[in-house]
């Protein structure tokens, strides 16, 4: 699943180099009009809504916590 | 200097009666604040604050440094180059103190834009912090750095500031605002004193303001609803909540904050509301205490607005209109009854003391019902353009209405039509000014960097896909660019809000019978893919 929500990602902000990162957040690659984006591709592609009150920064820092929001939302890799 | 001396220059004794209280200027309001509310808390940033005792005195230490450092200059535009936070509300009233105007600047604003706006404005000094002093190693003015200012070694001389400031007059500058040109360089509104406390008047008329509102502050420092919360806090005594411009990505904390902060009063442009709607946050987390919400910057689609609507039954919503060059808003329609979910929210009456024409093609008043442009007459327009008198003639024009003595009007590229009941309802731009996540963007100015300064393609043409909000390019070139061509060479020149998201190439691009790219087909093309 990693690799997917790495590509979607790179795909918002292809400049950006998301390894590099430590939190994607407060190294301000992500913006809000990138988290809506990135929302709406990762509800499309895992078919699952997320609670609004699970969108805040903690779950948006790496690969690793978007993962873990998508499977908590009931995603399946 | 002798007390009764003080008494004279200030004019601002609240004592006296009100054709005695000639003020002009913002600090004669923010001087009659202090006295009855200088222990409270000004402004709240996380876990700092300041109160409105502790802000007058830095602000007269940011002034006398000013004024130590720019000599004589008066009326000179004071840039400033801080986030958001309580040192820039400091800096801003700061350069009040020192008799200038200030003007905000984005952090985040590329290097190379930050260049051409100090080429074109030339400020006398900038203010900034040790942090981002480092991006203003090359300009050629004296920078200051606030937090490393020795606050104890400056010694204000009240009786200075004063007479400097007693020299102004109402029409001299409050502040400069940059925004979109269709160059490079960003065009810098000089927006006057009198026009923001003439604003402060009529909205204290009509909202009842009386310094109880917790303004829950989340547009960035260079936006004018910024300088509106500074006015607020200024003219009434209200307190400044600033919220981090990140949280505007996690609505769900941002609304938390509204609730810590008891925040009463939000005046926020509609794209982060309508995200908040489709979050249905509403329904999970309360807000008491909300009990006024202005809008404007866009439209507010009224599916998402009825949303907001109908879960605060006792809450007050205008919906606002205006662009920058007439001070904030010029008109406002306060939402009184459930409006319909298939038609737009009016912009509303215009403000007392502003007049709105709308004016047809040949520069009539509009009937009824006919599409006009939107123009604006009154104490509330602009002074113009810094250093821009070509654009400062295009758009400040002659009233055609008026052909007996001289009178501005400001001509918005707005059109708009009224309605039977009196109301203005907006309908969409003559050019190509968009507006997108709140800011005012040209999209000739995306253009003419692509296709004349970075030289990237051959030809371009920049639209605005309404229902993604997104911008989306089409070029033509002889060779294919990736998306990350395009965004890394932008990134450099442009503030992320006006980097396309999409980049599309042609073969050739569509053109009108005189040769010109036609925008209106790809404007189409974007919006209606099917077709």
């Amino acid at each position: 699943m990693n690799s997917d929500i790495l590509s979607m990602l790179e795909e918002i902000k292809p400049e950006f180099d998301f390894n590099d990162s430590e939190d994607f957040v407060m190294d301000g690659l992500l913006d809000s009009f990138d988290i809506i984006t990135l929302i709406s591709m990762l509800e499309e592609k895992y078919g699952i809504t997320i609670d609004g009150l699970d969108i805040v920064p903690e779950n948006f820092s790496s690969l690793d916590s978007i993962a873990n929001l998508v499977v908590k939302s009931g995603g399946k890799a | 200097m002798a007390e009764e001396l003080l008494i004279l220059l200030k004019g601002t004794d609240c004592n006296k009666g009100a054709v005695a209280m000639l003020k002009t200027h913002l600090l004669d309001y923010f001087e009659c604040t202090i006295n009855s509310r200088s222990d409270s808390i000004a402004v709240r940033h996380n876990d700092n604050e300041i109160s409105f005792s502790e802000l007058k005195q830095q602000s007269q230490k940011v002034g006398s440094l000013l004024m130590e450092i720019t000599g004589a200059a008066v009326n000179t535009p004071i840039a400033v180059f801080l986030p958001k936070e309580i040192n820039a509300v400091i800096a801003d009233i700061g350069i009040m103190y020192s008799s200038n105007p200030f003007m905000n600047l984005d952090v985040k604003t590329p290097h190379e834009r930050i260049m051409n706006i100090f080429d074109l404005v030339k400020p006398a000094a900038v203010i900034t912090s040790r942090k981002f002093s480092k991006i203003l190693s090359d300009v050629d003015v004296p920078v200051i750095i606030i937090d490393e200012i020795d606050w104890n070694s400056i010694i204000v001389d009240e009786s200075t500031l004063l007479s400097r400031r007693r020299l102004l007059i109402d029409t001299d500058p409050f502040c400069l605002i940059n925004t979109s040109g269709s160059t490079g360089t960003p065009k810098g509104v000089v927006l006057n004193h009198r026009s923001f406390f003439d604003f402060m008047a009529v909205s204290n008329d009509r909202f009842d303001f009386d310094g109880s509102e917790v303004l829950g502050s989340l547009s960035p420092i260079v936006f004018d609803i910024f300088d509106f919360e500074l006015c607020m806090l200024m003219c009434n005594g209200s307190q400044i909540v600033l919220l981090d411009a990140m949280l505007a990505a996690f609505p769900a904390r941002l609304l938390e904050k509204l609730v810590d902060y008891r925040v009463n009063f939000i005046f926020w442009v509609p794209s982060i509301m309508v995200n908040i709607a489709n979050m249905g946050l509403l329904d999970k987390i309360a807000l008491p205490d909300l009990r006024l919400v202005w809008f404007a910057g866009e439209v507010f689609p009224t599916k998402q607005f009825l949303v907001w609507y109908d879960k605060l039954p006792d809450t007050v919503f205008a919906n606002l209109y205006g662009p920058i060059e007439i001070t904030l808003d010029c008109t406002y329609y306060v939402v009184e009854e459930r409006p319909n979910e298939s038609e737009p929210l009016p912009i509303g009456i215009p403000y007392h003391n502003t007049d709105v024409l709308l004016l047809n093609d040949e520069n009539e008043k509009c009937k009824i019902g006919e599409e006009g442009e939107l123009c604006v007459r009154g104490t509330s327009l602009a002074m113009g353009y810094y250093n821009n008198p070509e654009k400062t003639a295009a758009a400040f024009t002659q009233n055609p209405l008026n052909n007996s003595y001289p009178e501005m009007i400001y001509r918005t590229g707005d059109m708009a039509y009224m309605r039977e009941d009196g109301n203005i309802m907006f309908k969409g731009r003559k050019d190509s000014l968009i507006k997108h996540m709140g800011y005012r963007i040209e999209l000739g100015e995306i253009e003419h960097v692509i296709e004349n300064e970075l030289k990237l393609v051959e030809y371009c043409c920049a639209v605005y896909q309404y229902e993604k909000k997104e911008i989306v390019l089409y070029y033509q070139n002889n060779s294919e660019l990736t998306e990350k061509d395009f965004r890394t060479a932008l990134s450099k020149v442009f503030p992320a809000y006006m980097i396309p998201s999409v980049y599309i190439k042609m073969d050739e691009l569509p053109r009108n019978t005189n040769g010109k790219i036609d925008r209106l087909t790809l404007k189409n093309k974007a919006n209606n893919p099917e077709e």
